[in-house]
């Protein structure tokens, strides 16, 4: 989707609408009415920036906005700000997720500012995993925020122009706020409360843990109407493709919060092919939720399966013939794109005296 | 796990358990002791709430350590979490549960353990307020006031004496 008022070089801020909280695409697709499909990019164990932009190009021209992720799953990776900060030049639209666990409010409050200067137009806020399930059990978990006082301090930097102890900004972080929502996990009855009270403390738009159980997300919805919470808020719905029988149970019996029924498994199984059904039940789940009432896209989550999301994206048919916005092609070749220079051979000493 | 630690677990959570339960009692109670304790205010002055803040923690640990495994963070919202403290989370969750909790109401963390808020949920339902508290945003931990006296600190700022923060 390309906007009349895109900027001429890629990576520049949008004009903001009026109305509208950043300068970003991702909050203007939504705010038009669009069916959004996001995705979340993973970040590679590498300083190398082609590694960055690789994984972008995957998704090129499929999704309105990519998700990096901050340490998922208490793992570590590249950073979230970098992430977004080496595609928010190129001109893709990010949601930068920043996790309580790893920093305090002095941390987040300048990654904030940091990141929506080098224009990141879109930020998620997250509790984020306990270190005990990451490759760092014994990292000092910080947890000085949670999810909702970071979401109430962020549009306070925005809003107020002040840092959390009031202290003034020159130029507010202009940016979308989101928040993660899981209908799935116990306490079942608050969690559509739960949902009102992050849009309280701030959240724009919310993408949910996978969806697997239809009925539960139905129920869901049904009470999120009801509060009439949907129209405060976009609702992102979390799919992603399940590469077989046996990792969705493994997924089912070791990740807390998420839910797989049954009839999903048995279908996996049944399969002669189980990735490519784990693919089918993904773009059935798709076209099963762009029916629910109150749900204004979906957001992919495909780790290890990242070259799939195109053709989801594609087979199910989720934009409807809308075109997310893509980099121009003569980007590709650019120099940076393969790495950074690097000298073969380290000099030699005579080779040293040479130019001196 | 073996029985024995499926037995432990029961044990030690026990009174946590009975805490959400009598929730509607305990939030009486304690208004009741707030509510003396605002009438004592110019005895308390006079004492000097410094000097005060000591006993008082002692007595508070002891009544909180025991009733709801109090963590002493000096800034107590129980009122508002249906008398389960929050701050036995291991994210140190003061608005509400993550995502991870687990389909039998356990916390992600300690698989031993039952979610904070689902039993926050339960204490608060036995509130029967007009307003649901759970939906105040709380906002983050002032580490200044850990291990200090919460209940002086309320009086405080019920009598309109003395900053929020110290």
């Amino acid at each position: 989707m390309q906007f009349e008022d895109e900027p001429l070089v890629p990576g520049d801020p949008l004009p903001i609408r009026p109305g509208h909280s950043s300068f970003g695409r991702f909050e203007r697709v939504l705010r038009a009415g669009g069916f959004a499909v996001t995705a979340e990019i993973a970040p590679p164990d590498s300083a190398n920036p082609a590694e960055v932009y690789e994984r972008a190009a995957l998704f090129d021209g499929h999704v309105d906005a990519m998700n990096a992720t901050d340490g998922s799953g208490a793992n570590c990776h590249m950073s979230s700000v970098g992430m977004c900060s080496l595609l928010c030049r190129r001109g893709y639209a990010m949601v930068m997720q920043v996790s309580a666990r790893d920093r305090n409010r002095i941390a987040i409050q300048g990654d904030v500012l940091g990141a929506a200067a080098m224009g990141v137009a879109s930020i998620l806020c997250l509790t984020g995993d306990g270190v005990d399930v990451g490759d760092h059990p014994g990292a000092k978990p910080v947890f000085d925020l949670d999810c909702m006082s970071m979401l109430s301090m962020i549009r306070g930097m925005r809003d107020e122009s002040r840092f959390l102890s009031g202290r003034k900004l020159t130029e507010p972080p202009r940016v979308f706020l989101g928040a993660a929502a899981n209908p799935f996990a116990p306490p079942l009855d608050y969690r559509p409360l739960r949902l009102a009270k992050k849009v309280a403390a701030g959240a724009q738009f919310v993408q949910t843990q996978y969806c697997f159980d239809m009925e539960m997300l139905e129920r869901y919805m049904a009470a999120v109407r009801d509060a009439g919470t949907h129209e405060k808020v976009f609702i992102l719905a979390g799919v992603g493709p399940l590469a077989s029988a046996r990792s969705a149970e493994w997924i089912r019996s070791n990740v807390p919060g998420i839910r797989i029924p049954d009839a999903v498994i048995r279908r996996l199984k049944g399969a002669q092919n189980q990735q490519r059904e784990g693919v089918n039940i993904c773009i059935d789940m798709i076209r099963q939720i762009r029916e629910i009432q109150g749900v204004h896209g979906i957001h992919i989550m495909a780790y290890r399966q990242e070259h799939r999301v195109a053709e989801i994206v594609e087979r199910s048919g989720v934009l409807d013939g809308r075109q997310p916005w893509r980099p121009a092609l003569d980007w590709r070749n650019a120099e940076w794109d393969r790495g950074h220079p690097t000298v073969p051979d380290a000099p030699t000493r005579t080779a040293m005296e040479k130019v001196s | 796990m073996e029985t024995g630690a499926a037995t432990e677990r029961v044990e030690t959570y026990r009174m946590r358990r009975w805490s959400v339960r009598n929730a509607r009692l305990l939030k009486s109670l304690y208004s009741v002791l707030e509510w003396i304790l605002v009438l004592c205010n110019p005895l308390l002055r006079l004492i000097g709430y410094e000097r005060l803040d000591k006993p008082f923690v002692k007595a508070e640990s002891l009544a909180k350590g025991f009733l709801l495994d109090s963590q002493n963070c000096g800034q107590c919202i129980v009122g508002f979490t249906g008398l389960s403290c929050p701050m036995n989370c291991p994210k140190k969750m003061r608005n509400g549960p993550c995502g991870g909790v687990r389909a039998d109401g356990h916390c992600e963390v300690k698989p031993g353990m039952p979610c904070v808020w689902v039993l926050a949920w339960e204490g608060n339902q036995r509130l029967r307020e007009e307003e649901i508290p759970l939906q105040v945003v709380q906002p983050p931990v002032d580490h200044r006031l850990i291990g200090r006296s919460a209940w002086l600190r309320e009086v405080r700022i019920r009598v309109g004496s003395g900053s929020h923060a110290v």
